[in-house]
């Protein structure tokens, strides 16, 4: 997006008043630019220079960057800039450019050679009668063409500008492409006199100039304008003559460009002649130029006609999804510059004319943003579509499933029901009555109680599984149910995790290293004891794990977690003997609370 | 034999004051003496605390006059008794470093006439230095001002010495019993496991490595984005082609043929394949009447389109060819409500630096329907982000040749304290939906985002090339946590 930079203290006072950086932050946002720096003239250089940044000393002018949307050429300098937020704001009604009635014969005249046809075939121009500059207001203009030259005009390759002191000159005009060497005159910012192909050769080493050379180069022909008097004006797009150069006391100018494409050239015209009319001493008005094509067709430029569009109210507020009559819409539509009023059918429609400086109006849903920009998009209510959202404790739970998998291993799932046996004694527990849920008609002793740890089914596989290559490492990630006062029912799940290793050693270092694992996904951070920002490990004990062999994880200062080697009366007397390690954890309902209780056990 | 020594000598003393007399006293080595104090100190039979002390050890220079003597009493001892001997006779009868200081310290100590011959002044010396230096070298004590005297010929260095004063443990035993590291199938099949005693674990370490696969942290966000598009109904478009025409990637997206994009500084054009061979050609003509002279409410750009600009081939430069190819297909059917997304690599002829590459990933998500509205677009945007866990959002107008109204979003940064900018949104212009043959009422919203942005935000990540491509740090991969994305 182009960058324009403008004096701040200039822009407020041509706004009418200051503003805050936020408040003017504020401003450009809803209007759809964007403050991208602040700096100073000073600081500009010495970063083209690569210099040491300055200190910026208070009395350095304050330069705002301000980023506008590529295609508002219209924005592209301070009066246009200006101007577009004066009418935003309310200030100022939109003007109304007019070209002065002039008859044909006192018209200045630009007659078109054949040849040109072969390397720039179009030029449009204009002249400003009684411009007064100043040396604001004249940068001003030089650096518009800059910023058209870059922008629109692709680097002058679709359109160049050239803009001279029209009392040097004298009419009419000729556009014409000839042989390099036939064509002479000294450039803009030089004494002497080039013939155009020397002059190519010269300006190859010009750091600005060089990158231009390329479009008519290889040409046979080169285009160029001369006055009545065989002045050079230009040699488009490369160099304008001296002769003709503007300056700080010209009071009229004449602006020609030449083009490959005669829309963008249009616009340019247009862009131009509307920005820098304000100056005019018939402020709005331009003079018009005659252009005569070698085959007699004439066209008169500039073309400051608006363009009619009728747009249905019902297409934008259908389109922006807020109702709004008639009349607001055209008062939003004048706040971006666009005329517009009710459309004289009787259905609800709105006349919109377009002016010549918002050539970016295309279609009926361009004006329709810009009634959604006045209206201010977030205003704008919204409306949502249907939508799921899946349980985050489910997709943790999937997420760490997945984790625990690769690190070698293989889920198990496995009954919720057990024995009451299974459940307490043979984990060398005592059912206090404080935890399970009991089953009031079992049709087996298999299905006594709902179980409260996932050790039963963990150690259960393993016994039916003996024959299986050792070692074997399992996991299941599972719900348990405790009772609990505090729901309705009494009772509630848990989401349980579980790993258990069997091998010939108790396996307790692999289970540690998946505990840290863990804790490393759920992104943890290992702490020294008792720090409370991460988790710690530290010895505990519990009647299922040998004593010493056996560890709680405490995380945040809570215990999450436990694992060790399972007592060897779990395994060997009651169980399925003989190894295995088992670690089990909770999934707490708060996510970033993962964790509770990991079993491990031989 | 030092651990029975030491267990031994505590069963009945309260404490070992000094571990290096202790070593001297039973003849064994004070290195292994430390060795048995570390272990049992572990194992908690006896408490063991630091004692250090400064000491003076021999140099290598100090250690051969020790044995051999000062130079100063060698060459004194080299002069005969009566008479004179000749400098350079004398000089042949001496090691050259011997000579030199023996000389010079002679001299300073008067025992000697150095000449051109040398002759004694003194008859008898005592070898002082060799004394002290063997006083040293026994560990006895010397006066201050010899010490300064040989550290300054730099024949003795200072040299702490380390030791321990040791006192009953809480597990002390006289005799020490066998640990067990852990515990093992023999354990259990003989039923010793009851009589083991293990070694303590070290909680204060990390479990070691564990032996893991890991995936990618991008690739993981790029999950949890599809999983949050699949929640809200959208259905993955096929982006497994990164070649496009300039026809689908631009054109037919109404973005002009001289814009700015479709430079070769922006875009990646091809040598090979260097044109795309076919094209829907009555849909080409719809494409070229709109960019020329516009029609459906539109005025057009008013240029010359050139077929042979279109043809040109390039590589993607958004996913966005792929929606436009996409939302053809569905014009060609009876209409029916889509919701499409796609997260695929996309490519920009960019220079590379912290903060862009030529490739990169683009997240796009587009609602085709009748009777769309802004409020819509601002719905599901907001209904987007607010499960990336971004609820504060604003809009701000903004241009795009294909969109219109074009949004730019932009979401507070909590972190930043500032608003920052997430991604880009609009409506799809007439002039691209109705060439398509779309129903007049149809209207298309969408949206696009980088995945490395929002992914180098969460993962505080300032250098892409740290996040993408083979410059990434292995360890980054291995310790990215699992991405909660749209988890919370």
């Amino acid at each position: 997006m182009p960058t324009v930079s403008v004096g701040r203290d200039r822009l407020f006072a041509a706004l009418g008043r200051s503003y805050t950086q936020e408040e003017f932050e504020d401003l450009c946002f809803s209007f759809g630019i964007e403050l991208d720096d602040v700096t100073t003239e000073k600081a500009i250089i010495s970063k083209e220079k690569h210099l040491e940044e300055d200190k910026p000393s208070a009395d350095d002018e304050i330069i705002y960057k301000i980023e506008v949307p590529a295609n508002r050429y219209d924005l592209l300098c301070l009066e246009g800039l200006a101007q577009a937020l004066r009418i935003f704001n309310g200030q100022e009604k939109i003007p109304r450019y007019t070209v002065a009635e002039i008859s044909k014969e006192s018209m200045l005249k630009m007659h078109v050679k054949k040849e040109t046809s072969l390397i720039r075939p179009f030029v449009v121009c204009a002249v400003l009668r009684g411009i007064t500059f100043d040396e604001a207001s004249y940068n001003s203009f030089i650096d518009l063409q800059d910023k058209l030259h870059q922008n629109i005009c692709r680097k002058r390759m679709l359109v160049a500008i050239g803009t001279h002191d029209l009392d040097t000159l004298q009419g009419p005009f000729t556009y014409e492409a000839l042989p390099p060497p036939e064509i002479n005159f000294v450039p803009l910012k030089q004494v002497k006199n080039f013939r155009a192909d020397e002059l190519m050769e010269f300006y190859k080493s010009d750091l600005k100039l060089k990158k231009f050379l390329h479009i008519i180069e290889n040409s046979s022909v080169f285009p160029v304008i001369y006055d009545h008097n065989r002045t050079v004006l230009s040699l488009p797009p490369i160099i304008n003559g001296a002769h003709s150069a503007i300056t700080l006391k010209t009071k009229n100018v004449f602006i020609e460009c030449t083009a490959t494409d005669l829309t963008k050239a249009k616009i340019v015209l247009n862009t131009m002649v509307t920005t820098f009319s304000t100056y005019c001493k018939r402020k709005f008005e331009v003079e018009p130029v005659e252009v005569i094509s070698f085959d007699g067709n004439s066209s008169v430029f500039p073309d400051l006609s608006e363009y009619n569009m009728e747009v249905p109210l019902s297409y934008i507020t259908g389109s922006i999804g807020v109702p709004l009559e008639v009349d607001e819409v055209t008062n939003l539509l004048k706040r971006m510059q666009l005329n517009a009023e009710k459309a004289g059918s009787g259905a609800s429609s709105i006349s919109v004319s377009v002016p010549p400086t918002r050539s970016d109006i295309l279609h009926p849903c361009d004006v329709m943003e810009d009634v959604a920009i006045a209206y201010g998009y977030n205003n704008i209510p919204k409306r949502k579509l249907s939508s799921l959202k899946p349980l985050p404790l489910n997709q943790l739970s999937d997420l760490i499933r997945s984790e625990i998998s690769m690190n070698g291993f293989t889920e198990v799932l496995t009954w919720i029901l057990c024995s009451k046996k299974e459940n307490f004694e043979m984990l060398n527990r005592k059912d206090d009555k404080s935890t399970a849920v009991i089953i009031g008609n079992p049709r087996s002793c298999d299905f006594e109680v709902v179980r409260t740890s996932l050790m039963p089914g963990m150690l259960k596989t393993v016994g039916h599984n003996k024959d299986h290559p050792k070692p074997i490492k399992i996991y299941e990630v599972g719900d348990v149910v405790l009772l609990d006062d505090k729901k309705d029912v009494g009772a509630s799940n848990r989401c349980l995790l579980a790993a258990l290793y069997c091998g010939a050693s108790s396996g307790f270092e692999l289970i540690h290293s998946l505990v840290d694992r863990i804790m490393e996904v759920m992104g943890t951070s290992f702490v020294p004891v008792p720090d409370k920002s991460g988790y710690f490990i530290e010895l505990s004990d519990e009647p299922e794990f040998l004593l010493g062999r056996q560890a709680k994880i405490i995380y945040k200062g809570k215990r999450i977690g436990i694992f060790g080697i399972v007592h060897p009366e779990v395994l060997t007397e009651r169980l399925y003997g003989p190894y295995g390690c088992l670690l089990c954890c909770l999934l707490n309902k708060r996510v970033d609370r993962i964790g509770c209780s990991f079993y491990l056990a031989t | 034999m030092a651990e029975d020594a030491i267990l031994g000598y505590l069963a009945a003393a309260e404490e070992i004051p000094d571990s290096g007399q202790f070593a001297s006293q039973h003849g064994l080595h004070h290195s292994d003496i430390v060795n048995v104090i570390k272990s049992l100190h572990g194992f908690r039979y006896i408490d063991a605390q630091d004692i250090k002390r400064e000491s003076w050890v021999l140099t290598d220079e100090g250690k051969k006059y020790a044995a051999e003597g000062s130079p100063e009493v060698q060459l004194f001892l080299a002069v005969p008794q009566e008479g004179s001997i000749s400098k350079d006779e004398l000089q042949k009868k001496l090691e050259p470093s011997v000579f030199k200081i023996g000389c010079s310290q002679a001299g300073k100590n008067k025992w000697v006439d150095m000449g051109k011959q040398v002759s004694r002044k003194v008859q008898h010396v005592e070898d002082k230095v060799k004394d002290l230096l063997i006083r040293v070298q026994n560990g006895e004590e010397i006066g201050k001002d010899d010490v300064n005297s040989l550290k300054a010929r730099k024949l003795i260095v200072a040299q702490t010495w380390k030791g321990y004063s040791v006192r009953k443990g809480p597990n002390y035993a006289p005799k020490r019993k066998k640990v067990a590291t852990d515990l093992t199938r023999e354990n259990l099949q003989r039923g010793d496991w009851k009589e083991l005693e293990f070694k303590e674990y070290n909680f204060n370490a990390k479990g070691p490595p564990s032996e893991s696969g890991h995936l990618h942290p991008l690739l993981k966000v790029k999950q949890q984005f599809k999983n949050i598009f699949v929640q809200m109904g959208f259905e993955e478009m096929p982006t497994n082609n990164f070649v496009e025409s300039s026809f689908w990637n631009f054109d037919a997206l109404f973005q002009p043929q001289q814009h700015p994009a479709r430079d070769s500084h922006d875009t990646f054009f091809l040598e090979a394949p260097s044109t795309t061979r076919e094209l829907p050609e009555d849909y080409v003509e719809l494409v070229k009447r709109v960019h020329e002279s516009g029609g459906y409410g539109s005025r057009g750009y008013m240029y010359d389109w050139k077929r042979e600009e279109a043809n040109k081939n390039l590589l993607r430069t958004h996913t966005t060819a792929v929606s436009t190819r996409m939302l053809y297909a569905l014009a060609k059917q009876p209409f029916a409500p889509k919701r499409y997304f796609s997260i695929d690599r996309v490519f920009r002829n960019e220079s590379v630096d912290r903060t862009h590459l030529a490739e990169f990933h683009q997240i796009e998500g587009l609602v085709c329907d009748r009777k769309l509205t802004l409020g819509d677009l601002i719905g599901v945007l907001d209904d987007f982000f607010s499960r990336l866990g971004m609820s504060k959002l604003r809009f701000k107008p903004a241009y795009n040749p294909y969109t219109e109204p074009s949004m730019e979003i932009f979401s507070y940064h909590e972190g930043l304290k500032k608003w920052v900018e997430i991604g880009n949104s609009g409506m799809f212009r007439p002039e691209m939906l109705l060439p398509m043959g779309f129903p007049e009422d149809v209207r298309v919203i969408a949206w696009g985002l980088s995945l490395e942005r929002p992914t180098m935000i969460l993962y505080g990540i300032d250098n892409i090339r740290d996040l993408f491509g083979h410059k990434v740090d292995l360890s980054l991969i291995k310790r990215n946590p699992i991405c909660r994305l749209g988890i919370n």
